[in-house]
């Protein structure tokens, strides 16, 4: 941290903007070709992410009648910067240089930004499929975002820590918060994958129902842009709960010198967030599209029920002081 | 939420054909809706009176990409009544045979299609790569994929010779493992079973009401099959069973059309096994009989098609009549959508396996005077019309 230097390139090159966004596009290629692979399809070819990216960013954009222009340009790089933001304080390499006590607070609410952006998108496209996809968007919004604070909420009373990078230290000395919180860690995947709106979740952009749900209207650079802010909230995503229930990118030996340490610590870091997506892809090969009725009682009643109780067998934990 | 409007179609990712919903919802209710059909009309029947016997078949198969054969043979098979040909024994079998493969592929595709409109691809990958053995197993028989082109007037096209028959066989395990499979997936498989059960429900007396046919009928417990009930072909001397199913929900539907599969399965391989020898076609005559009508019904695999054939002593039709089975079941997917949810449009108007296309029909009415008619061949060649096409179309 001596180098005025050095938090300027963790910014910006590394694991910051340059690595997250080569990573968010490679990450959403596997995703891609595991899906593909599941489903008895060749799959597309490494860098077709890339080019879709290069693509949708050189079509021209279409502006739907009536709608504020400014306002359509603007929000989906509000949402990817929210979660470009909310990586500087994922751990990749080791502990967060940016890492305060309260930061996992800070991550959950900037991962909620893209959601809420594509609430305002569908409302503002004035088109019935949007309308409907975004008064969908948040109503799902409001089901799983409960369960999902609360499952990732319960390394951090676990740990007695608000800043995910002690937690990843706390785990480090302990054990893993997925072998400690088996149920907290299955409600932190079902609420990622529910956040992603990925497969039984999709039920805000379902094809065959609303088109594409708040996506409708959205084409060119403002389909690139909020493409990619999601391929990021899954990077985001899937380094958080590794970090909160899987120990995170620590190495269970101390490595020498430094920069080997470092090195070690980031294909630990790309092997969890790649074990997290084989995960949610599973999840999302295996299922159907559930009703939105459907996944409210689902939400409510099993989801949040076991969140909750996840919290408790913590605070039991914690109050028989079995853990030091 | 007031009542909201949305409109669906004719340009939809739900759908695979144009139609049009106008479904007025209360949120994610439909309180009522609006099917507004025939965007695709082709002029085929009228077509079919402009050409001969031996023409007229390759036409008629084009009104279906999938259930070509059917349209074929309920055309031949009427035809044949009145010329009263006596058709040769193999070429029943052969017809039977590409009959059922014909089901079976049309059902393994309804299965992918239904699982699509939930979002369960995966399955809708499966069920098609499954169904590429079929279309081989067809392409084998007949030298095409998709319009077979099997059948003449008179018997079939082309012969199944034992080596055929032998690699048929040695495929069909491979696809019986297959349908095993999916029978166990649409039994246990959570996301299907939530989007299924209790979806467009349909009693029977709704269906007895409505005319429902087919599979759809079949899942509501109405025990009627065009092939045991009106038999035709060789049905009722070889060994099957008409599935029928009590839950009249789209999970009903889809145990039938998958047991379905099975008996398919069974036919195919029991007509293989016990293909008789002998002549596959016999000479017909060019001329049909003056005054002859015939109505002519075929289980296709959406339901009970008709031909209606009337003949007047040339060797072109006086007049052909199609009901297929999706104009039959259209009115029971309206009134099975009432009260449901919007997210069930898709799944409740994909359990009928429409075939749009091929329900198609225009009749010309004139809003002022109240007049309709049909249009004549030439007039639709040259684009006038005497009578403006109005909103009251079928």
């Amino acid at each position: 941290m001596t180098d005025p230097l050095f938090p300027l390139l963790y910014i910006l090159v590394f694991p910051g903007f340059l690595f997250l966004l080569a990573y968010a596009l490679i990450l959403e290629y596997i995703d891609r070709w595991i899906t593909a692979r599941m489903q008895n399809r060749v799959g597309p070819p490494w860098f077709q992410p890339f080019a879709d990216l290069i693509k949708m960013l050189s079509k021209e954009v279409i502006d739907p009648a009536g709608i504020d222009r400014r306002l359509f340009d603007a929000a989906p790089l509000v949402a990817l910067a929210a979660v470009m933001t909310a990586f500087i304080y994922v751990p990749v390499i080791g502990s967060s240089p940016f890492a305060f006590e309260g930061d996992i607070v800070l991550v959950l609410y900037l991962l909620s930004i893209p959601t809420i952006i594509l609430f305002l998108l569908g409302w503002l496209s004035r088109n019935v499929y949007a309308a409907m996809g975004g008064i969908r968007t948040v109503t799902q919004l409001f089901i799983y975002e409960v369960p999902f604070f609360l499952a990732l909420l319960t390394p951090a009373l676990m740990a007695g820590s608000w800043s995910i990078s002690s937690i990843v230290a706390w785990q480090q000395q302990h054990l893993w918060c997925a072998i400690l919180q088996p149920i907290g860690f299955i409600v932190a995947l079902i609420g990622l994958q529910a956040k992603l709106e990925r497969p039984p979740f999709d039920i805000p952009e379902a094809e065959t129902e609303i088109v594409a749900g708040p996506w409708t209207e959205l084409t060119g650079r403002r389909l690139a842009i909020m493409h990619l802010a999601v391929d990021v909230s899954l990077v985001v995503g899937s380094g958080l709960v590794a970090a909160m229930f899987l120990g995170g990118p620590a190495f269970p030996w101390s490595v020498e010198p430094g920069w080997l340490a470092g090195l070690s610590g980031l294909i630990v870091f790309l092997v969890k967030t790649f074990c997290v997506l084989f995960l949610l892809s599973a999840i999302k090969v295996a299922t159907g599209r559930i009703r939105i009725d459907q996944l409210n009682d689902i939400g409510w009643k099993y989801i949040a029920t076991a969140a909750l109780v996840q919290v408790a067998l913590v605070l039991a934990i914690q109050s028989a002081r079995v853990i030091p | 939420m007031a009542h909201v409007v949305i409109p669906v179609g004719p340009q939809h990712p739900a759908l695979k054909e144009p139609v049009n919903f106008r479904v007025v919802a209360d949120g994610e209710k439909i309180v009522r809706l609006e099917i507004d059909l025939s965007y695709n009309h082709r002029g085929i029947e009228k077509a079919a009176e402009s050409r001969d016997f031996i023409r007229v078949l390759p036409l008629l198969e084009r009104v279906c990409g999938i259930c070509s054969h059917s349209h074929a043979t309920c055309f031949a098979k009427g035809i044949e009544e009145l010329m009263q040909l006596e058709i040769p024994q193999r070429a029943q079998y052969i017809r039977t045979i590409v009959a059922e493969l014909e089901r079976m592929h049309s059902h393994l595709l309804w299965l992918g299609v239904a699982a699509h409109e939930i979002g369960f691809n995966t399955l809708f990958m499966w069920t098609w790569r499954d169904r590429e053995t079929v279309q081989d197993i067809l392409e084998e028989i007949s030298g095409n994929r998709v319009n077979y082109n099997m059948n003449e007037i008179g018997g079939v096209r082309c012969d199944i010779s034992p080596e055929q028959a032998g690699s048929i066989l040695k495929r069909l395990p491979l696809l019986e493992e297959r349908i095993g499979e999916y029978v166990k997936m649409a039994k246990s498989q959570r996301t299907m079973l939530m989007r299924f059960c209790g979806v467009g429900k349909l009693s029977r007396a709704e269906i007895l009401r409505y005319g429902a046919v087919g599979p759809t009928a079949r899942a509501s417990g109405v025990d009627y099959d065009a092939r045991r009930d009106d038999p035709y072909l060789i049905y009722n001397t070889i060994p099957w069973n008409v599935v029928t199913d009590e839950d009249g929900d789209v999970f009903g539907r889809t145990k039938v059309r998958i047991g379905e599969l099975r008996e398919s399965l069974g036919m195919v391989r029991y007509c293989l096994e016990n293909l008789p020898g002998g002549p596959i076609r016999v000479q017909a005559p060019k001329t049909a009989p003056s005054g002859g009508e015939i109505l002519s019904r075929y289980e296709a695999p959406r339901g009970e098609l008709v031909h209606f054939i009337r003949t007047n002593g040339t060797d072109k039709v006086e007049r052909l009549d199609i009901r297929t089975p999706t104009l039959a079941n259209w009115t029971s997917v309206a009134a099975a959508l009432v009260d449901q949810n919007l997210a069930d449009i898709p799944v409740i108007v994909a359990a009928i396996d429409p075939c749009l296309s091929c329900t198609s029909r225009l009749v010309v009415a004139d809003r002022k005077s109240g007049k309709t008619g049909n249009i004549s061949w030439n007039e639709l060649r040259n684009g006038v019309c005497r009578i403006r096409p109005g909103s009251n179309r079928i």
